[in-house]
């Protein structure tokens, strides 16, 4: 089963169990409580995708966030990424993935329609799309661009991000200055 | 000269070969050995110290000695003009290949920045005669060579080009998602056409003048349906314009995908699939040669050269020709034979080894 975790093969995977085991009651009890918590407890936000203990996510319910910002990211890894570095002082829309038709992926599946709608039902004036310099990420960066075309300023992280470089693994002053460095698309 | 060549090579589970440790210096290298000895195999561990499938385009698979079928791993120090680096590649069971540079995890895409590596095997003698698309492939190859970015173009644009015949056969009609993915395929793929019509030229200009036993090859780049594809403006425009036609068809029928490179043997005026089998050998090396030599001229090295039983198909005039060529150019060669005497007229020039199907594998010895 932890083979098949992400960024664990299965030879990783074994140690780690062995590992676990081992430490019997000072880790592999306490993780357990804790997988079951999480189990039990977390959720996909309703509005943005957030993972959360509640329908809507805390950053959603703040009025503080409210600034008319909506940062698109794909995943919630990218989400707590951008986070960590705390520039960012608006939403989140979390799409969930990237376009692809391969994989059977279309607008839908990524909530692009439900997108659109927050950028009106919000008062959205500025969507930051944050989304991995990858070729997958850039087609639906630029699809997303076509479908909020005219009703709002729509722009893109700075690309000091390297091709293939995904948020989730940029420190924070990388993606504060790419924040920062941001331009229309 | 500055050279590229390998200093030490490990094969270890890969074929035929269970463990191969071979120390070299910037001598050609030769291996000989009877058929099925495992010496086009070592050719293959060499050609993966650059981005894709090998030179048997076979499947990661297809790599891990059976009946083991542990995985494999290939080792090499090389030196590149006086700077030495570590290259690995491995992949366990089930899994992709994985690349190592100087100790460090790196995309295979990495490799070609570093090491530049031409080759000639058998399957290639049939290039004139057969599909356009090995022949789209040896022109790739060779602008690799020179470009070693091309590899991203090229991925880019299939991987466009992939979802974009998804969409069709599925018969999706979203305007926007096509939209997004043509001009995709119209940046890489203008990016490839430069490219290659580059490498055209750089190859040309290798040719004349040059001082080589070999016929020079002219080369041209068609497409079928007659248009050029060098701007990106002009190919999205296309794409989208073609759109109808290629739900139709299901797939996509205009773009880099689709052209075709000629040859004619430039003395004669005749069209490479017209000429003698020998001469359609002599052409591809011509064209293998005047890619090293401009690679030698443009990045001060000459690239390693494979050439897998290429010695046996030529007369000795031929032959003797090829090796003065490789020589003169400082190259690292790797070629193979089945006869020690194919190799003789090197002399010390070259180091040589003999392959033999041992109890445990494939064995190297000196
Ligand atoms: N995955 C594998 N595991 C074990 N043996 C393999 C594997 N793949 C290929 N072989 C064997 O490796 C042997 C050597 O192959 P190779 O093509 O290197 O021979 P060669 O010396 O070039 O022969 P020839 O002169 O006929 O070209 C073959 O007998 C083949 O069956
Ligand atoms: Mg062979
Ligand atoms: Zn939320």
């Amino acid at each position: 089963m932890m083979a098949r975790l992400p960024g664990l093969g299965p030879r990783s995977a074994r140690r780690a169990v062995l590992f676990l085991i081992k430490k019997r009651s000072i880790l592999l009890g306490p993780l357990a409580d804790a997988m079951r918590q999480v189990a039990d407890t977390a959720r996909e936000c309703l509005n943005c995708g957030n993972i959360g203990t509640t329908d809507i996510c805390e950053i959603c319910r703040s009025e503080k966030r409210g600034n008319g910002e909506l940062c698109v990211v794909e995943d919630v890894a990218d989400l707590w990424a951008m986070e960590r570095s705390g520039v960012f002082k608006g939403r989140y829309h979390v799409l969930g993935g990237t376009l692809s038709a391969l994989d059977a992926v279309g607008p839908d599946e990524l909530r692009i329609p439900k997108l659109v709608d927050r950028v009106k039902s919000e008062e959205i004036q500025e969507v930051i799309l944050a989304l991995n310099a990858t070729v997958d990420g850039q087609t639906t960066a630029h699809y997303i661009a076509e479908q909020l075309e005219g009703g709002v300023r729509v722009t893109s992280l700075a690309q000091g991000v390297p091709i293939g470089g995904e948020l989730d693994y940029l420190d924070d002053g990388t993606i504060s200055a790419a924040l920062r460095a941001r331009k229309s698309v | 000269m500055c050279a590229c060549f390998v200093k030490s090579l490990s094969l270890s589970h890969f074929r035929s070969h269970r463990l191969t440790r071979l120390k070299l210096d910037s001598r050609p290298v030769v291996f000989h050995g009877a058929n099925g000895a495992g010496k086009t195999n070592i050719l293959e561990a060499v050609s993966l110290l650059s981005p894709g499938r090998g030179l048997r385009r076979a499947g990661v698979e297809e790599f891990g000695r059976r009946p083991e079928s542990l995985g494999w791993k290939i080792k090499a120090d090389i030196d590149v003009s006086g700077r030495a680096h570590e290259l690995e590649t491995t992949a366990e069971p089930g899994q992709a290949r994985t690349v190592r540079v100087d100790g460090k995890s790196r995309p295979q895409i990495a490799l070609g920045r570093i090491v530049r590596i031409v080759w000639l095997v058998p399957a290639m003698d049939r290039i004139w005669l057969e599909g356009a698309e090995g022949r789209r492939r040896f022109l790739d190859r060779m602008t690799m060579s020179f470009m070693p970015e091309h590899a991203e173009a090229v991925l880019a644009y299939d991987k466009a080009m992939r979802e974009r015949n998804r969409l069709l056969k599925d018969m999706v009609r979203d305007a926007h998602w096509y939209q997004v993915l043509e001009r995709q395929m119209g940046d890489s793929g203008a990016a490839i056409m430069s490219n290659r019509n580059a490498t055209l030229e750089r190859l040309a200009k290798a040719q004349t003048g040059a001082e080589t036993a070999f016929p020079a090859a002219d080369l041209s780049i068609e497409h079928p349906n007659g248009v050029l594809l060098t701007s990106a403006g002009h190919l999205t425009d296309l794409l989208e314009s073609g759109r109808q036609a290629d739900l139709r068809a299901g797939r996509t029928l205009i773009g880099p995908h689709r052209v075709d490179m000629r040859g004619v043997f430039t003395q004669k005026g005749v069209p490479a699939e017209q000429c003698s089998t020998g001469e359609q050998k002599a052409l591809l090396i011509s064209l293998v040669l005047a890619n090293a030599r401009s690679l030698a001229e443009d990045t001060g090295a000459a690239p390693l050269i494979l050439l897998d039983e290429v010695a046996a198909h030529l007369d000795s005039i031929r032959r003797r020709a090829l090796y003065d060529e490789i020589c003169g150019l400082g190259a690292q060669a790797w070629m193979t034979g089945t006869g020690a005497e194919l190799f003789t007229d090197l002399g010390d020039r070259a180091q040589v080894f003999k392959v033999v199907e041992g109890q445990a594998g494939s064995e190297v010895r000196q």
